[in-house]
């Protein structure tokens, strides 16, 4: 009766296990592509491949066959074409700076940089909307918006490098998000390209689009559905003037029951945030922005808005930290201070670098009232792993970023680290979180998937891919392991990264 | 209480199981109180009512989890008890509207160009599919970036992808003050000046344009309400008149949406909030900054698609008029490939209210 045909059958094996490209032809790829691309948009020598062969996550490296760099749209559909006519895997790249090697390459596959997509097309401040190239970087929208008192409102911690199409990938978020939203809730629109070398226009320059949802489908997709060639992104009026409000207190459970007092109390704090006491310390010493030493932890606690609705919300904020018993509360009086306030905790993760040779950053997210839960079991694990971790959280949304101090010079102590990690983020799933709020699985956290989803579930994302992309070409082995990868889970290595610009700020 | 729920599941689940080895439709409906939505409804009615109750709800969270045959007004209430509200103020339609319902029709209110669409306030799900599996996506939390984002996309699926059990949404809390105000302005006037509002830090959170009348409803904390309306003038509207008016937009029961379409039909019109007065022959009723445009008129589908679609938007056909054709607008090829893989995806045998959505599936 119905013109569905039963596709039991002809299901994607690709969930079993891994697809096979060993046997891809080097040579009659490269002629292929150097047939649709200009010279300067196809390298294939292995000393022009190296500076692709990592992301942020840098302890996992690996050469691509080649990278494409195309000029402009007709070239992307042609190497996707070519790629898809002779089954060859394409993992797609903004400026690298993700730190879940979502843009790892693949060893058998073409390596799809968008660095030439740098483009803002357009920016409408009467429709308060620019359409820009996946290129972009973050913060250049932002610039480019600001002389008409517009800004784009989600701001990673690497925003003066990565890049809008990166954004969309990994659906990045920023200190700002509890009030402003992710990338998902600051989107209208993305132009992109299939696998099969289709253009799709998903979303639309209006509110909404018919038919299913597909642009919540795209964001945060890793690369894993279609290659995205130009974005429309929505702006936000600047706020006349923002004030943020440090408190210290003297254990870390009143801390994060303060963070829920505020949000019990109907504020929505533009930022709140929170470091404990060894963050503290270790910053401290590196930019010295003034927080109390002697404090358990510290919260930030920002307000944005119009003058006098800042000075009605400081003092709201204010009341709940006293009465939460905060042993000190300062408010900053001038944009100076406030910035100062920042620096800590912008400053901690080149901080946890200055302090110790390696560090390994988890994005769990859990549950807020979990905060205080999950900090005295990170300390009980700093004893169980013999390795020290410091802890700065987006405390508002609940997302974790403990950085866990080790020295992988020094015999086992990187797999300590990453036993550790992968302990801390079975935790999150444990007390009713995600193991990753912000970061992206890509490699990284792909066997933690597997505590994270059941097999139907795995077996149903691997569907969805397949509605984008039949052939599983795009991005292969990322993001949604296999159900063999499942099952071996426990006895398979999970590798921690260094950060390799050491000079982005990250938070 | 969750005995009795797994009960009613599995036999959900059988019951699917079944129509899917039949090949027997079958329309998961709450409340009924949007059967008028989409394309007529097919195949025998799935009743998701029994499935009820608030699951969890912890204020300081932001987050409720609700079963999805809840209705909407108790969950509301629950809510309004604590100072919190769902943001995006989703229309009822009638008395017996459900959580499922609102999250599978995925339509927004008053406060949508403020604080956001439904969908953007779907955290997680949980749902049976086409093959009568129980499906979890998403979660409690306010960022979670594992697998893609399955929840997010049922809303709006009108039933076509599976019934929902339970959703998670983000709630927020009550605002501490709300004025409105009315302006004496044309069309064009109207779409200008919202638009230049909406590029200012203006607590702004409804806006509502017809017949030369532009009302505006500002909501925040009370200095910033106080200081907008002394920004923008117009004419101050009593608490209580303005409580029952924008009760009235958002379930549109308003004079402007009670007079008789017959010949015509109500369009719901998508479009930029900056777009160009329309210039099509009927009456509209502006809201959302001018990215929501309400038309009736008997105007052919073919003629209002092509000038929507000019202005960069889209057009459904929301009451009235032919139900068994394209309600929505016709979507480009490669992009119904894409949604009938995915409907294919959920439902392989294609039993959950096929042609709801679309002609084809």
């Amino acid at each position: 009766m119905l013109d569905i045909q039963t596709r039991q059958d002809d299901e994607p094996t690709a969930f079993e296990q891994e697809a096979d490209f060993s046997g891809i032809d080097k040579v009659r790829l490269i002629e292929a592509l150097a047939r649709v691309l200009p010279v300067g948009a196809l390298m294939y020598d292995p000393e022009d491949l190296r500076p692709y062969e990592c992301d942020g996550l840098a302890a996992y490296r690996r050469m691509p066959l080649a990278v494409a760099l195309p000029y402009d749209e007709a070239q992307v559909v042609a190497v996707l074409r070519t790629c898809h006519e002779l089954g060859v895997p394409v993992v797609a790249r903004g400026a690298g700076t993700g730190l879940s090697g979502g843009a790892l390459p693949h060893e058998c596959g073409v390596l799809l940089s968008l660095a030439r997509f740098n483009r803002i097309v357009h920016l409408d401040p009467h429709s308060r909307t620019a359409v820009v190239q996946p290129g972009v970087r973050n913060l250049a929208i932002s610039e480019a918006a600001a002389p008409h008192g517009l800004y784009y409102a989600p701001d990673p911690s690497s925003q003066i490098a990565c890049t809008i199409g990166g954004n969309v990938a990994e659906n990045a978020g920023g200190v700002h998000c509890l009030k402003y939203g992710l990338t998902v809730h600051n989107l209208l629109r993305v132009r992109a390209v299939t696998i099969e070398g289709e253009i799709v226009e998903i979303g639309s320059h209006a509110l909404d689009a018919p038919g299913y949802d597909l642009l919540a489908l795209m964001t945060g997709s890793e690369g894993m559905l279609a290659v995205v060639t130009e974005v429309t992104v929505r702006l936000t009026p600047r706020p006349r003037l923002a004030q943020c409000v440090l408190a210290a207190f003297d254990d870390v459970i009143k801390a994060g029951e303060a963070v829920a007092e505020i949000i019990a109390a109907g504020i929505i704090p533009a930022g709140l945030e929170m470091m404990d006491q060894p963050a503290t310390a270790a910053v401290e010493e590196f930019v010295h922005a003034g927080y109390p030493l002697d404090a358990k932890a510290i919260l930030l606690c920002e307000s944005d808005g119009t003058p006098e609705e800042v000075a009605e919300e400081i003092g709201r904020m204010c009341a709940v930290l006293e009465n939460a018993g905060a042993t000190e509360v300062r408010v900053s009086g001038s944009e100076a201070e406030r910035m100062k306030f920042w620096a800590g905790r912008k400053a901690a993760f080149p901080a946890a670098g200055r302090i110790s040779p390696d560090y390994y950053c988890m994005d769990g997210t859990i549950p807020r009232k979990r905060l205080g839960e999950m900090l005295e079991a990170i300390q009980a694990m700093e004893g169980k792993y013999g390795l020290r971790c410091i802890n700065v959280f987006h405390a508002g949304d609940g997302n974790l970023h403990p950085l866990i101090l080790f020295d992988a010079g020094r015999e086992g102590e990187f797999e300590r680290a990453e036993h550790f990690g992968a302990e801390i983020l079975e935790l999150s799933v444990a007390l009713g979180g995600t193991i990753t709020g912000e970061h992206g699985v890509g490699i990284e956290k792909i066997n933690q998937m597997c505590s994270q989803f059941a097999t139907a579930e795995i077996r149903q994302f691997f569907r969805v891919k397949a509605a984008f992309d039949p052939a599983g070409l795009l991005n292969p082995g990322k993001a949604i392991p296999t159900l063999n990868r499942c099952a071996e889970y426990g006895r398979m290595p999970v590798r921690a990264g260094h950060v390799p610009y050491p000079d982005i700020p990250r938070f | 209480m969750s005995e009795n729920i797994d009960k009613i599941v599995s036999e959900w689940a059988g019951r699917i199981r079944a129509a899917a080895s039949e090949g027997v439709a079958l329309r998961p409906r709450g409340g009924g109180s949007k059967d008028f939505y989409g394309r007529a409804p097919t195949g025998e009615v799935f009743d998701t009512t029994p499935c009820r109750g608030i699951v969890s709800y912890e204020p300081s969270e932001l987050v409720v989890t609700v079963r999805a045959g809840t209705p909407l007004a108790e969950l509301e209430a629950e809510l309004a008890a604590r100072g919190q509200m769902l943001a995006f103020e989703p229309p009822h339609f009638g008395p017996g509207a459900t959580v499922g319902g609102a999250v599978a029709a995925g339509l927004s209110g008053p406060r949508r160009l403020a604080a956001g669409a439904l969908r953007d306030f779907v955290l997680g799900v949980k749902l049976l599919d086409g093959r009568g599996q129980v499906l979890r996506f998403g979660g409690q939390v306010m960022k979670n970036v594992a697998g893609y984002d399955v929840s997010r996309l049922m809303a709006g699926s009108l039933g076509t992808l599976g019934v929902l059990l339970e959703v998670s949404l983000k709630v927020l809390p009550r605002p501490v003050e709300e004025a409105t105000l009315r302006f004496q302005l044309s069309e064009a006037e109207a779409i200008a000046r919202l638009n230049d509002w909406g590029g200012q830090p203006l607590p702004i959170s409804a806006s509502a344009w017809a017949d030369g009348v532009l009302t505006l409803r500002l909501s925040g904390a009370a200095a910033a309400v106080r200081s907008a309306r002394e920004t923008l003038g117009g004419e101050g509207v009593g608490e209580a008149d303005a409580q029952t008016f924008w009760h009235a937009v958002r379930e549109q029961t308003l004079p402007w949406f009670g007079v008789d379409v017959a010949g015509g039909a109500l369009w719901r019109l998508s479009l930029p909030t900056s777009a160009a007065p329309l210039k099509l022959a009927g009456e509209q009723f502006i809201e959302w900054g001018g990215g929501q445009r309400w038309l009736r008129s008997g105007v052919p589908a073919a003629q209002i698609r092509e000038r929507v679609a000019q202005l960069g938007g889209h057009a459904s056909l929301f009451r009235g008029g032919a139900r068994d054709g394209a309600v929505f607008h016709p979507l480009p090829a490669p992009l119904m490939t894409i949604q009938r893989r995915l409907k294919a995806a959920f439902d392989p045998s294609g039993i959950f209210s096929p042609g709801r959505l679309h002609q084809e599936f």
